[in-house]
């Protein structure tokens, strides 16, 4: 070892073999695996102080023995630690701050802990890198904050460290990537050890050591939404969108947010969308995690693939039926990759359509609010036209064209644009305006010391403002005055919509910027919950002929 | 109730509806209302409210301007019982409250 340590090249490989020979002395770990009780004496002996730490928490599945068993380690031997992870969703991934065991943050989305962690951010328990994108953070993990050790979740492992992560895959194969190339630690906590893996997700010699975790990980069913919850708004809204920008623009590839009013949209397909004859002409090609209320427009043939960020609970046996629409292994099972389905959902899609906790005059919206950090996820990059985008489509080119039109110069060069869809009611819940004069962003900015206002979708990404109240259609606003009354025509009788120019908005709406609901030959009273494919969560367990298992938290029968 | 509101509005003008019969639309539930639409003698849209949300005064007389702008009814009665509807579902139920009473625009 001595000549190989000498050597000023390859100082990260020996401090490598230093790490794996201090732990080849410790109890309890026999080559690559590693007894559960002796895992905090592993990172003892493993992790150095000041490391970059990826301690896996992603949407779903979560490391989560390996975050206790991180929070338990001596903060003598291990302390200011610098953690990149893409979500925060655990207690003990702000627990390693407030014992001292870390000291510095990179993340994505901390949506769970967003309140702790503005609290611990102000009592100076920590300081935050930066606040990224999923495939931002991804892509740095490659560039800049690449990790020395890395804690992974995956369901099983074989006595080589081959891991099997099932329909979880999620950010597994982006964290060991960039770990175990670059002279990194990677241990793994899986449910079982088996003789033979039903498949291998990622490769054994890229795993150092695997531990039997006492309980399998932790999973949350987070795009779960119960039809029986979703309103007649929702679904005078879920028809505006299907008519008045689906159909309009001939949508095919498409990825939508986790609210209920997408939840809408989908349950709407084999009804209203069926009605209007947009059958294979409309939403054939998903970037989706596999959402329930997807299953009745899947069964009707609405839909020919989907690729997967990650997994749902209770959706295990459908998919596994469903080989043709979903990306499945030989063992049948789902294959999620986060990275991939993010590359795919910013490059690959023409429109996405989500929802919004505030919207500014000029388009911006976020979901912070005071006092607390809840991040982005992976709304900034579904949410933002794909400048590096070359392939054309029907729907790119139309609305790259309605935004270009007779423009001059280098703005006028032809190229097509993403659909940026903001869904929103006028007021959300306990009457809480969505559209405000200023984003709370900006004072969170203030009271963080933020760089910038944590904007999550940029106003001039944004192509339309759907409400109860009509469909802005921004891409043919010439200017920011056009822009901001066309969002106070669809504000509704929030403080913004009042103080519209109505003049101004009746021009706008006689340009077909502003489009109401008559406008689009809707009448909100046919907007009732009859039109859903599914009223319950029953009735989407029939529509998938019982291969649908919801956790039995959806269970009211 | 304890912690309810009552409020009160009139607006002027419009066209006289022919008689019809009371109708009541709506549930009271949370985030909704109850709708009773009736004849009334004069030449008014009177409206009266109880609702559970306090404070919201100007964006019910906003809401019920633009109903009266929109439908342009007089003699009618309106009452509401609202459990914290926002304005969309307002908006909606009394749209549907005309339709029942066969006062919608042709």
């Amino acid at each position: 070892m001595s000549t190989v340590a000498d050597s000023p090249w390859t100082r990260q490989r020996s401090n490598r073999s230093a790490r794996l020979a201090r732990a080849a002395l410790v109890n309890g770990v026999r080559a690559k695996t590693v007894s559960a009780d002796a895992v905090v004496a592993l990172l003892e002996a493993l992790i150095e102080p000041g490391d970059r730490v990826c301690l896996e928490g992603d949407n779903q599945k979560q490391a989560d023995f390996l975050a206790r068993a991180l929070t338990q380690v001596s903060r003598e031997r291990v302390h200011d630690l610098h953690m990149v992870q893409s979500v925060l969703s655990l207690p003990e991934h702000l627990d390693v701050f407030e014992l001292g065991i870390a000291s510095k943050l990179d993340f994505s989305f901390s949506g769970p802990q967003a309140l702790r962690l503005a609290q611990l951010l102000g009592e100076g328990k920590l300081q935050i890198g930066a606040i990224h994108t999923y495939l931002e953070l991804f892509g740095r993990y490659f560039i800049d904050l690449t990790p020395k050790v890395s804690l992974i979740a995956a369901q099983a492992a074989d006595a080589q460290g081959n891991l099997y992560t099932g329909p979880n895959t999620e950010d597994t194969p982006a964290i060991v990537e960039a770990t175990a190339f670059k002279s990194g630690i990677v241990i793994a906590q899986v449910d079982t050890i088996v003789d033979k893996l039903p498949r291998v997700d990622i490769p054994g010699d890229w795993v150092d050591f695997v531990v039997r975790a006492p309980e399998p990980a932790f999973i949350e069913p987070l795009f779960t939404r119960d039809p029986a919850q979703i309103s007649e708004i929702q679904v005078l809204m879920a028809m505006m969108a299907i008519k008045g920008i689906y159909a309009e623009y001939g949508v095919q590839s498409l990825n939508h947010g986790i609210g209920f009013d997408t939840a809408a949209i989908e349950l709407l397909l084999p009804t209203y969308g069926e009605r209007l004859g947009l059958k294979g002409k409309i939403c054939r090609h998903w970037a989706l995690n596999p959402h329930p209320a997807l299953i009745p427009a899947i069964e009707a043939g609405w839909v020919e693939s989907i690729h997967s960020f990650g997994s749902e609970l209770g959706m295990e046996d459908y998919i596994r039926a469903r080989p043709d629409v979903f990306f499945t292994g030989p063992d049948g099972s789902l294959r999620s990759n986060r990275a991939f389905c993010q590359a795919a959902g910013h490059y690959a899609c023409d429109l996405f359509i989500g929802s919004t906790l505030q919207m500014d005059t000029l388009g911006n919206s976020s979901t912070a609010t005071l006092g607390r950090i809840a991040g982005f996820g992976g709304a900034p990059n579904m949410g933002a036209d794909a400048r590096g985008r070359r392939h054309a489509s029907d729907a790119w080119l139309k609305a790259g064209r309605e935004a270009r039109d007779g423009l001059p110069g280098v703005r006028g060069t032809p190229r097509g644009q993403k659909l940026v869809v903001q869904i929103v009611e006028t007021f959300r819940e306990h009457m809480q305006p969505a559209f405000v004069e200023t984003l709370d962003a900006w004072k969170l900015a203030e009271q963080a010391r933020m760089p910038l206002p944590p904007i999550m979708i940029y106003g001039d990404d944004v192509t339309h403002v759907l409400t109860e109240e009509g469909i802005a259609n921004l891409l043919l606003c010439r200017d920011d005055v056009e822009r901001e009354q066309a969002i106070r025509g669809v504000a509704g009788f929030t403080p913004v919509g009042q103080a519209r120019d109505r003049a101004m908005v009746d021009k706008l709406r006689a340009r077909g910027v502003i489009r109401r609901p008559v406008d689009l030959g809707i009448d909100p009273r046919d907007a009732t919950r009859n039109l859903l494919a599914a009223r319950s969560m029953r009735d989407l367990v029939r529509a998938s002929g019982g291969l649908y298992q919801p956790p039995r938290r959806f269970r009211n029968w | 109730m304890a912690g309810m509101e009552t409020l009160h509005f009139a607006f002027d003008g419009g066209r006289v509806l022919a008689p019809f019969a009371p109708a009541l639309v709506g549930v009271v539930a949370s985030g909704n209302l109850e709708v009773l639409v009736e004849p009334a003698v004069g030449s008014g849209c009177r409206v009266d409210i109880d609702t559970s949300a306090r404070g919201f005064g100007p964006i019910w007389e906003a809401v019920l301007r633009d109903f009266h702008q929109r439908h342009g009814l007089a003699g009618l009665s309106v009452s509401i019982h609202d459990m914290g509807a926002t304005p969309a579902v307002v908006s909606l139920r009394l749209d549907q409250a005309i339709a029942a009473i066969g006062g919608a625009q042709p």
